[in-house]
């Protein structure tokens, strides 16, 4: 197991210098260092100021190759190898934008973010695999029918629907919630909306994804048998379906925990909570690039330790699988 | 988002309306063959006819052609020949599409007459703001704050809507074919290469990816499609990889190996086409999704021109007015919903249908 987890660990090094390239190609080849400068400092900004600004952060730095150096910092003193090394090492510099450093923006942002999210995750995790296990009971009926329905009817309409439709209904009509804003003593006053919001946004869509499953599982000849030995309806669902139908779900879960850090970036904008999706939606209205290449790279990471973490996973909720 | 809502409203920004009518043309008659090409198919054909006996999977396939006919429609542009020394207004100088013209034999005025000076409600007689004002012609579903009429920018929208949809599954189904098949049908080194190269673009979240690919191109359709392609692909692209593993091992495959066919033939006579309802139906299924996160993309500020994720942008601030300006918001989110509403269905029942799995009787 060890030596698996430590060969999965290094197999994963590929991957984020593939990662790291792409973002490198894809943001460094775009904007001009003078630009990223002036848009820090104002149009109206001296040539020395923006001269001493991209300096500062290292744009001045040649792409590939130092003709001013001598030796191997002809190749070392370059952004692409101060890049990957800053990148590597955690360390994420300033933003372009106001100069505050990133790695506190990302600590600040982490909270809110993981209060809308993990709540938004578990009761939609809870909502969906109950009602999926309903319908797939009443599979081949009006009901399912009618809930299958309703599911692509609700994956088919825009997020701004759920979300203009909460802030209107419970926000502008009933006033049971604030329609957005935040407050760190009490998060939760503010997070009841959005979570609200979000899990109905996702819900059509994850109940005929489960549904799916269940009804696979629901036809295999083990359920045929336990029903046959008379084994009751509630022990075959939670005891012999549930534990069936788990790689997928897991697979499903995993996944979605980079999305869990990054937070929902509609969400938090419509709502103005100041969590990472909202910071990376700022960040990309106003061309930051260093922050929006941090939140990318960041959860690059998340995603492949959320990988090998499915894999582990698998070996505990069914012990067929061996990883070696 | 320049020139969003001033008229008229054609080609997309940086495509001349020329290219675009070609393209529209030669998109026509390619859809054309293909549909009576699957209908005479022996295996296509008839799981295709077997929708006729489908009255609910009917209706949505008939919106979802209209909506790909008023789409097409708005492609086809040509400039009026005006006699000379005649005076008419800067508009009708322009080309102006198929769409345009239809509605505007539609309303009576031509389509770009057919305006208020601000916002008036569904059907309303006079202006909303000023009720004073008695307003020239009525409006089925309102008009916007610059005075346009909401059916017509709706109507407007449909082509971004089905070209946003489509362009990126054309740039990614044959990137996943070609890289999904190879790396399924010769495993080894290219496998390994593809797999490294999906998952490492599998790991940046797509939106992100996105907007990383939209700010390094620039924004405009052509940019936003192949966006939108190179971050779809990953999904289609192993789906076929993991098919094309099992084709390979499939006795008629390895029974075509030993007749000496060559591999390049087996691949194109034997994997593709047992792979093609998967990738037909994916492609279904993700022209809903593509449609979806244009509007997305418009609220971030990087969607296209006159697109319904537009309308929807400038539609929000709107609903927070009092009294609310509610149609702009309400009707496009409407048509969206229409639209992916037809498209997920008639998906749906296609993916039973298409399932080689699924017998069917003529």
């Amino acid at each position: 197991m060890a030596a698996y987890i430590i060969r999965r660990l290094l197999l994963g090094i590929p991957t984020v210098l593939g990662v790291l390239l792409i973002l490198f190609t894809l943001f460094f080849w775009v904007a001009r260092p003078v630009d990223i400068a002036k848009r820090a400092l104002g149009e109206k900004a001296q040539q020395e100021q923006i001269d001493r600004w991209i300096e500062e952060h290292g744009y001045h730095l040649p792409k590939f190759v130092n003709k001013e150096a001598s030796g191997l910092n002809r190749f070392t003193e370059t952004r692409f190898v101060h890049y990957f090394s800053d990148m590597l090492t955690f360390d994420f510099g300033r933003s372009d934008l106001d100069d505050i450093p990133i790695a506190y923006k990302l600590k600040k942002g982490a909270l809110p973010s993981l209060c809308l999210t993990v709540p938004m995750f578990f009761v939609g995790l809870f909502l969906a695999i109950a009602l999926a296990l309903l319908i797939a009971l009443y599979r081949g009926t009006y009901i399912d029918r009618m809930s299958l329905i309703l599911c692509v009817v609700g994956m088919s309409l825009v997020i701004f629907v759920y979300i203009m439709g909460g802030q209107y209904l419970f926000g502008k009509m009933l006033n049971w919630f604030p329609i957005s804003g935040w407050a760190a003593n009490h998060p939760f006053h503010f997070l009841a909306l959005p979570i609200l919001v979000g899990t109905l946004a996702g819900l059509g869509e994850s109940i005929r994804f489960y549904r799916t499953i269940m009804v696979n599982e629901i036809n295999s000849d083990y359920i045929r048998t336990s029903r046959a030995k008379g084994v009751s309806d509630r022990d075959i669902l939670f005891k012999h379906l549930l534990k069936n139908a788990m790689i997928p779900i897991l697979t499903r879960l995993v996944m979605a925990i980079p999305f869990l850090f990054m937070g929902s970036l509609l969400l938090e904008s419509f709502f103005g909570i100041p969590g990472l999706g909202y910071l990376t939606v700022e960040a990309i209205l106003n061309n930051d690039f260093s922050t929006v290449s941090a939140m990318v790279y960041i959860s690059a990471i998340i995603y492949i330790v959320a990988n090998l973490l499915t894999d582990i996973s698998y070996t505990f909720v069914d012990p067929r699988v061996r990883l070696k | 988002m320049s020139g969003l809502f001033s008229m008229p409203m054609l080609a997309f920004e940086g495509i001349s309306y020329t290219a675009e009518r070609n393209a529209a043309l030669l998109f026509g008659i390619a859809f054309v063959v293909a549909i009576i090409y699957l209908l005479r198919h022996p295996f296509w054909g008839v799981r295709l006819k077997s929708l006729g006996r489908m009255p609910f999977a009917m209706v949505f396939l008939v919106i979802t052609l209209l909506f790909i006919t008023i789409a097409w429609m708005d492609g086809i542009a040509w400039k009026d020949t005006i006699p000379e020394g005649k005076q008419v207004p800067l508009e009708a100088k322009e080309p102006r599409s198929m769409l345009d013209r239809s509605f505007a034999m539609v309303v009576g005025v031509p389509e770009y007459e057919y305006r208020a000076r601000s916002y008036s409600a569904p059907m309303a007689t006079t202006e909303f703001v000023d009720k004073s004002i008695e307003i020239k012609h009525h409006h089925l579903l309102g008009t916007n704050k610059t005075g346009y009429d909401t059916l017509y920018l709706i109507l407007k929208g449909i082509k971004p809507a089905v070209v946003i949809g489509t362009l990126p599954l054309v740039i990614a189904i044959p990137v996943a074919l070609l890289f999904g098949v190879s790396a399924g049908f010769f495993g080894g080194r290219v496998d390994d290469f593809v797999v490294y190269l999906y998952t490492t673009l599998a790991s940046i979240p797509s939106l992100l990816l996105l907007i990383a690919l939209i700010s390094a191109l620039g924004p405009g359709l052509l940019q936003v499609a192949f966006g939108l392609g190179i971050a779809g692909w990953i999904g289609l692209c192993r789906l076929v990889r993991g098919e094309s593993l099992k084709l390979r091992e499939m006795e008629y495959v390895q029974a075509a190996t030993c007749l000496g066919v060559s591999r390049g033939k087996i691949i194109l006579r034997h994997v593709i086409p047992n792979l093609l309802h998967i990738v037909i139906i994916t492609a279904i299924l993700a022209f809903s999704g593509l449609v979806l996160s244009e509007a997305v993309l418009a609220y971030l500020g990087i969607g296209l021109e006159y697109s319904w994720g537009g309308i929807i942008d400038n539609a929000r601030a709107e609903l927070a007015r009092t009294p609310v300006i509610w149609w702009n918001f309400v009707f496009s989110t409407l048509a969206f919903f229409l639209l992916v509403l037809s498209v997920n269905v008639v998906g749906d029942v296609l993916r039973d249908l298409l399932d080689p799995r699924t017998t069917f009787e003529d």
